[in-house]
C-alpha cells in the first residue's frame, strides 16, 4: 500500500494545477477541487485503516537510501490527523461554494480561492506525512504562502491591516524554523526525523537542548501558544468565514502535531517537559481571560482557539503515554469543533450581516438551526458531557493526576478553570447573541435565506462532531496506540532503517 | 568541523541590520529586513556544509573532493519560497498604500481599545481611536 502515501498531498496540488488552468470556468473548477479533496479523503481512510492493520507504513520517493532523501511516513498520529484534517478540509470547501453561489457582499473571487485552497490543503498532508525536517518546512510554507493569499483575498483594508501582522509573523516564524534546520544539519548531518533521533542523543546535551528551543520556538509561534498567541487573535476573524473555520481547524494543530514529533521523535532523550507544561497552563489561562474580554463573536471564538491550544500543550508535556494520548484525541474534537464554531458564525454573519455583540440579539428566534449549530460545538469546547470535549478534558486531566508533579496538578486546576470560563464566555455570547430580544439590525435582515451548501456544511460538520462523540471509545483506542507508538522512537526509526540507522 | 570565519562575521553583520530593520513600523522596511536575515541564514545554512569542495559531479571530480551538496539544495529551495514570500509582501505593502497612502502596520485592536478606555488621553485622540475600531471591525 505504499504508494498510496504521496497521494493526499499529490491529489491536492494536481487539482490545483487543473483549477488554474480552468480560470473563468467555475462550475468545473468546483467539480475539479472537490473532486480531488473527496479522493484524498477516501486516501487518508485507507491509510488510516493500513497503518491500524499492519502497523506504520514508509516510502522514500525516487528510491534514494532513506537518510539521504525525501521520505514520507505515516503512523498512527499522522493518519488520525490526515484524516480529520482531509474531512474538514472537504467540508469547509462545500461551504465555501455555498458561500460563493449565493453571491452577496463577502464572495470570494473563485478562480483564486480554489488552486490556492487545494495548495493549502496539500501543504497540511505534506506536514503531516513529511518524515524528514526539511519537508516538514516545506509543507509548512506550503500551507502559509496559500494562507497569506487566503487571507487577503479580496484585499479590503481590515483584511490587508491583519495581513501584515500574519504575514510578517508567519515569515519570522519560518525563518527561525530554518535556522533550526541549519543548526540540525551542522550539528548532526542529517535532516531524516528517524535518523535524527539516532543522532540527536549523540551530540552534547547542551548543544541539542539548545537546537531543541530554536524549533520550539518556531513550531511554538505556529501553535499560537502563549507568550507567542498574540498575532491570532488580530488576524483570524477578519478572513471569510471559511478560511477563518479551516485555519482555526487545522493550522495551529500542525504547530501541535510539530511539536509532539518534536518531544517524542527527535528530543526524545531530553524533553522539556516543565516548560511545555508551564507554557500550556498560561495559553490556557490568558487565552480565556481573553475570550471573556470580547464583544465581537469572531475574535472571542479566536481567544478561546488560543486557550485550548494550551491543552494539548500541557498534555504533550506531561509526556507520559496516557498524555500523549489524551493530547492526540484532543487535538482531533479541537480541529472539528472549532471548525464547526467558525461556520456556525459565518452563517450567523450571512444571516445578520454582523458579528457584533451589541448589535446582535435573538438569533435564535431568527434561525433555530444556526442556533443549535452553534450551541452544540460551543458546549462541547466547554467540555459539557457527554460531548467529546469532555472526554478529551476527562483524559488529560487523569493523566495529569496520574503524572502527580505540583505542575500537573496545576495543571488539572487550571485545565477546570479554563473550561469554566469557556462555559461563561459562549454562555454570554449565547444570551447577549442568540436569546435577547432581536434587535433593530437583526430583525431588519429576517429576509436573508441561507444557501443549501452553507446549511449543508454546518450540519455535517456538527454531525462529524457527535460522531467523534459516539465513537470516541474506539477513537480513543487509536490516539493511546499513536500515543504508544510515538512514545517507542526505536519502532518509528526501525521501520525507515531496518537494517540499522548508518 | 570549523566554519569560515568570513562566513561567520557576514551572518553577524547581516542578521543584525536585518533584526533592527524588522523592528521598524513600515512594511517595506520589514521586508527587506526579512529579506537579510533570509539569505543570513541561508549562510548559515552554507557554513553547516562544511569545508568548501569541488563540484559535486560524478565522475569528474573525486568523492572525497567534493563539497555536501544537500545544503546547496536546501538553499535553493529556502531562496525560492523568500522570493515568493517577499513578492507577495511588496504586493500587499503596495496595496495597504493604495488604500491608505501609507504602508505603515497599524495598532492591533487590541491595543486601540486600552488607548481608548485610558482616562488621561486628549479628547480627540479618543475619538480617532474610537472611529478607527468602529471601521476595522466594520
Amino acid at each position: 500500500m505504499n504508494w498510496l502515501l504521496p497521494l493526499p498531498v499529490v491529489l491536492p496540488l494536481a487539482g490545483a494545477a487543473l483549477c488554474l488552468l480552468l480560470t473563468g470556468r467555475e462550475r468545473l473548477q468546483r467539480t475539479v477541487s472537490v473532486s480531488a479533496l473527496a479522493a484524498a479523503l477516501a486516501v487518508a481512510c485507507v491509510l488510516l485503516w493500513t497503518v491500524h492493520r499492519d502497523g506504520m507504513q514508509a516510502v522514500v520517493l525516487g528510491g534514494w537510501p532513506a537518510h539521504l532523501g525525501i521520505a514520507l511516513v505515516v503512523d498512527g498520529l499522522s493518519a488520525l490527523m490526515l484524516l480529520v484534517s482531509c474531512i474538514v478540509t472537504l467540508v469547509v470547501l462545500i461551504f465555501a461554494i455555498g458561500q460563493g453561489l449565493a453571491g452577496g457582499e463577502d464572495t470570494t473571487p473563485v478562480s483564486v480561492f480554489h488552486p490556492t485552497y487545494l495548495v493549502l490543503a496539500a501543504g497540511v498532508s505534506n506536514a503531516f506525512l513529511a518524515g524528514d525536517l526539511f519537508n516538514l518546512f516545506v509543507g509548512f510554507e506550503m500551507l502559509l504562502v496559500a494562507s497569506y493569499a487566503l487571507l487577503t483575498v479580496g484585499g479590503t483594508l481590515s483584511r490587508v491591516r491583519s495581513g501584515m501582522t500574519y504575514v510578517i509573523f508567519s515569515l519570522l516564524s519560518s525563518l527561525i524554523f530554518l535556522t533550526g534546520i541549519a543548526l540540525v544539519y551542522a550539528s548532526t548531518g542529517t535532516l531524516n526525523m528517524a535518523h535524527l533521533h539516532v543522532r540527536l542523543a549523540e551530540i552534547p546535551e547542551g548543544t541539542a537542548q539548545a537546537i531543541q528551543l530554536v524549533l520550539l520556538l518556531a513550531f511554538g509561534m505556529k501553535a499560537a501558544m502563549f507568550p507567542l498567541s498574540a498575532w491570532l487573535p488580530d488576524s483570524y476573524p477578519t478572513a471569510t468565514a471559511p478560511v477563518t473555520a479551516v485555519f482555526a481547524g487545522l493550522l495551529t494543530k500542525v504547530g501541535v502535531y510539530a511539536i509532539i514529533r518534536l518531544q517524542t521523535l527527535l528530543f526524545s532523550a531530553n524533553p522539556m517537559e516543565n516548560v511545555l507544561m508551564a507554557v500550556g497552563i498560561l495559553t490556557m489561562l490568558l487565552g480565556i481571560l481573553g475570550a471573556i474580554a470580547q464583544n465581537d463573536v469572531k475574535r472571542m471564538v479566536s481567544f478561546t482557539l488560543v486557550s485550548h491550544i494550551g491543552y494539548m500543550i500541557f498534555g504533550i508535556g506531561l509526556g507520559t503515554e496516557t498524555g500523549l494520548a489524551a493530547a492526540v484525541f484532543y487535538a482531533l474534537h479541537h480541529i472539528t469543533v472549532q471548525t464547526t464554531l467558525f461556520l456556525a458564525v459565518g452563517l450567523m454573519e450571512r444571516l445578520t450581516g454582523t458579528t457584533d455583540l451589541d448589535k446582535l440579539g435573538g438569533v435564535a428566534k431568527l434561525s433555530p438551526l444556526v442556533a443549535v449549530l452553534f450551541f452544540v460545538p460551543a458546549m462541547s469546547l466547554s467540555g459539557i458531557p457527554p460531548l467529546s470535549g469532555f472526554f478529551g478534558k476527562v483524559g488529560l486531566f487523569e493523566a495529569g493526576v496520574a503524572e502527580g508533579s505540583a505542575l500537573a496538578y496545576a495543571g488539572v486546576g487550571v485545565g477546570a478553570l479554563t473550561g469554566l470560563l469557556t462555559l461563561y464566555a459562549v454562555a454570554r455570547t449565547w444570551s447577549l447573541g442568540f436569546w435577547s430580544q432581536a434587535s433593530p439590525e437583526v430583525a431588519a435582515t429576517a429576509a436573508v435565506r441561507l444557501p443549501g451548501p452553507m446549511v449543508l456544511a454546518g450540519v455535517t460538520m456538527v454531525a462529524v462532531m457527535l460522531a467523534i462523540t459516539l465513537v470516541a471509545g474506539p477513537l480513543y483506542g487509536l490516539s493511546d496506540a499513536a500515543a504508544a507508538f510515538g512514545l517507542d522512537p526505536a519502532g518509528y526509526t526501525a521501520v525507515i532503517f531496518p537494517a540499522g540507522a548508518p | 568541523m570549523s566554519p569560515s570565519i568570513t562566513l561567520v562575521l557576514v551572518i553577524v553583520v547581516m542578521s543584525t541590520v536585518g533584526t533592527y530593520m524588522m523592528l521598524e513600523r513600515s512594511l517595506v522596511r520589514m521586508i527587506l529586513g526579512i529579506m537579510l536575515v533570509s539569505n543570513a541564514i541561508n549562510l548559515l545554512l552554507l557554513s553547516a556544509s562544511g569545508a568548501a569542495g569541488k563540484a559535486p559531479l560524478m565522475n569528474v571530480n573525486d568523492t572525497s573532493e567534493m563539497g555536501d551538496p544537500l545544503p546547496h539544495a536546501l538553499i535553493l529551495t529556502a531562496i525560492v519560497i523568500t522570493l515568493a514570500s517577499a513578492a507577495f509582501v511588496f504586493t500587499l505593502a503596495y496595496r495597504a498604500w493604495q488604500l491608505t497612502g501609507t504602508d505603515e502596520v497599524p495598532d492591533d485592536v487590541e491595543d486601540r481599545r486600552i488607548a481608548a478606555a485610558m482616562p488621561h488621553r486628549s479628547e480627540d485622540e479618543e475619538v480617532v481611536s474610537a472611529d478607527e475600531e468602529e471601521d476595522d471591525i466594520r
